[in-house]
């Protein structure tokens, strides 16, 4: 990957992880941990690897999004505010009433989001059926998902995982935010699901495991994703929960997460700084 | 649509109508996808989807999934048609129905069969009493007891061209024939299988047929019973609920449901709020199904023309 679209990468990852702070710091609380975990994931899939059109949201062609932890959906609003899908300044009406920003994606109420999720596991089966779908009206676009390490403790998940599989479904990328936490504390207490890897392959996907903090990684992975074939492709990311704001990434808890006006000057001003270091 | 009803029984069993219909609609419609849970030859359609392998996705014994590809293949733009017995149709995956279907907006027709009793000798794992209370609380659904292979061939038709979503359920048998063939019975509309003027019988799926020989029994004792087909459960026509109890005075509700949730207590909203007269039910108490053939099951849970007339007549009493 050349240097400059690189740091173009990095960039829309870090302007993802400003916008998800944004919308959060306006409420005063949200799903900040599991937001800036897939920030790096988002801005590769927006910044190089969907083909899609802010302008016409709906265009049938288009590749879709389908992030089943629902409670991303700020870094998803952050990354559709910057690349034009609604204004920036709405991302203040994250969970006022009568938003269109929800605290959990839902495809009837934001341009560009492709599907409404929320319920744990519910989008798997949901965006297997709409790569089927597209595959059988002939489209030549391609599903993302966006799965939660937590998530995958949902049988559903499993179920869904074992459709793609059983039916071809080459069209979807499944990308697994392995963050290593989930909303009581780390998984390995909680509920330790073992090889991701191990597991994916065996439900029959063309996987790999790459550092998802590392945007020219995970576009090296996503490019090898338009190859077709017979299987549905599964990339597990290892990230980090609060990847990107070292106090998050250190707190206890980092679900769901309060933020201060002083926390957010001093957040911002990091990734501001790291901003301009990137653009010169 | 024309109301024939003699007593006697259509000679086509539901499951075979599915079969044909099913195919049917796909053929005229290419948007049309029809789903199931690894339950195909119960109903007749494991050739069409041989022949069709693009047009009938099996989904194996996981249900949740299932109704999950349907809602993602809506969203593709198709009009799904999902298949598997009621209570799999119902409890097993009723937060995906109610989410990936309602609240997101996918439209997909689910088919529930053998509902409650219909579900004979599979027994009272397979056989939901509850199906109807669950669907109706999802906001926007359209909820169907099926009365016979006519206007399940009818509301069928209806359905997969209806926003929201919609559950239909039936026995996989035969039923008493009601409605002429190629009727087409609009949803949402009560009808008027017999008139009376001294109590209505408001029933639905199965109990139509004991509902109409109860009817028959009450004029033998001097009551003239009006008898009113409820097939569409939601949205209810309040209007002809409204009517009858006016012109009646008194109200008995059929339904092989249980007494909670289900088109009792759909009808005695519009009672309470528009026309409040004395109302029973024959449906069941509050149990849990059990293994059984028809007959029995429907003496066991009080579900038969007998129990009917006793309910009509309890009900005179507190006109």
């Amino acid at each position: 990957m050349e240097q400059t679209k690189k740091h173009e990468l990095q960039a829309l990852a870090i302007r993802i992880r400003l916008a998800a702070l944004e919308a959060i710091h306006s409420l005063g609380s949200g799903h900040l941990g599991g937001a800036l975990s897939i920030a790096d994931v988002l801005a590769v899939l927006y910044g190089e690897e969907m083909n899609i059109d802010p302008a016409n949201p709906q265009w049938p062609e288009r590749d879709k999004l389908v992030c089943s932890k629902g409670h991303a959906g700020p870094a998803v609003y952050g990354t559709l505010a910057v690349k034009g899908y609604f204004p920036y300044e709405e991302l203040h009406t994250l969970n006022r009433p009568g938003t269109r920003l929800p605290s959990h994606c839902d495809r009837n109420k934001t341009p560009g989001v492709d599907m409404t999720t929320g319920s744990l596991g519910q989008g798997t089966s949901l965006a297997a059926g709409m790569a089927l779908g597209d595959r059988l009206k002939g489209r030549k676009n391609r599903v993302f998902l966006i799965v939660g390490d937590g998530e995958t403790n949902e049988g559903q998940v499993w179920e869904a995982m074992a459709f793609a599989s059983a039916k071809k479904l080459s069209n979807l990328v499944v990308l697994l935010d392995w963050n290593k936490r989930q909303l009581d504390g780390w998984t390995q207490n909680v509920f330790p699901m073992g090889d991701y890897v191990a597991k994916f392959q065996a439900f029959g996907f063309d996987t790999c495991k790459v550092d998802g903090g590392d945007v020219e990684a995970i576009a090296a992975a996503l490019a090898r994703t338009r190859n077709g074939g017979d299987k549905p492709y599964a990339i597990i990311l290892d990230t980090v929960k609060g990847a990107g704001i070292p106090e998050v990434e250190q707190m206890a808890m980092n679900h769901s997460v309060t933020v201060n006006d002083e926390q957010y000057d001093r957040w911002t001003a990091q990734l501001n700084a790291e901003l301009a270091a990137l653009e010169g | 649509m024309k109301i024939v009803y003699n007593g006697e029984m259509d000679s086509r069993l539901c499951k075979a109508v599915l079969g044909e219909t099913i195919p049917a609609i796909a053929a005229e419609d290419p948007d049309v996808i029809y789903l199931d849970a690894d339950l195909m030859s119960c109903i007749g359609t494991g050739k069409f989807a041989a022949a069709h392998p693009d047009r009938a996705i099996n989904c194996g014994i996981a249900e949740a999934n299932m109704i999950g590809v349907a809602c993602g293949l809506a969203s593709a733009g198709f009009k799904p048609i999902v298949h598997t017995f009621g209570p799999f149709a119902s409890r097993r995956c009723y937060d995906q129905a109610f989410l990936s279907g309602g609240y997101a907006k996918n439209d997909i027709t689910i088919i529930g069969t053998d509902p409650g009793v219909t579900a004979t000798l599979n027994g009272g794992t397979h056989m939901p009493f509850e199906d109807v209370a669950l669907y109706r609380a999802l906001p926007g659904s359209t909820v169907i007891d099926v009365t016979d292979p006519n206007l399940l061939i009818s509301v069928l038709r209806q359905c997969v061209n209806r926003p929201g979503v919609k559950y239909i359920r039936v026995g996989r048998k035969k039923y008493a024939k009601v409605y002429e063939d190629g009727s087409e019975i609009p949803i949402g509309k009560a009808v008027t299988l017999r008139e009376g003027k001294d109590v209505t019988i408001f029933a639905a799926g199965v109990l139509v047929h004991e509902a109409l020989q109860a009817a028959a029994q009450l004029e033998e004792k001097g009551i003239d019973a009006a008898v009113l087909d409820m097939f569409t459960i939601k949205p209810l026509d309040a209007d002809a609920v409204e009517a009858y109890a006016r012109k009646t005075g008194a109200v008995v509700v059929a339904e092989n449901h249980n007494r909670n949730g289900g088109l009792y207590d759909a009808i005695n909203q519009v009672l309470a709020e528009r026309c409040p007269v004395p109302s029973c039910c024959v449906a069941v108490e509050d149990a849990f199904g059990e293994v059984g053939p028809q007959d029995y099951l429907q003496q066991r849970f009080g579900l038969t023309a007998a129990h009917i007339v006793e309910q009509v007549e309890a009900v005179l009493r507190r006109k």
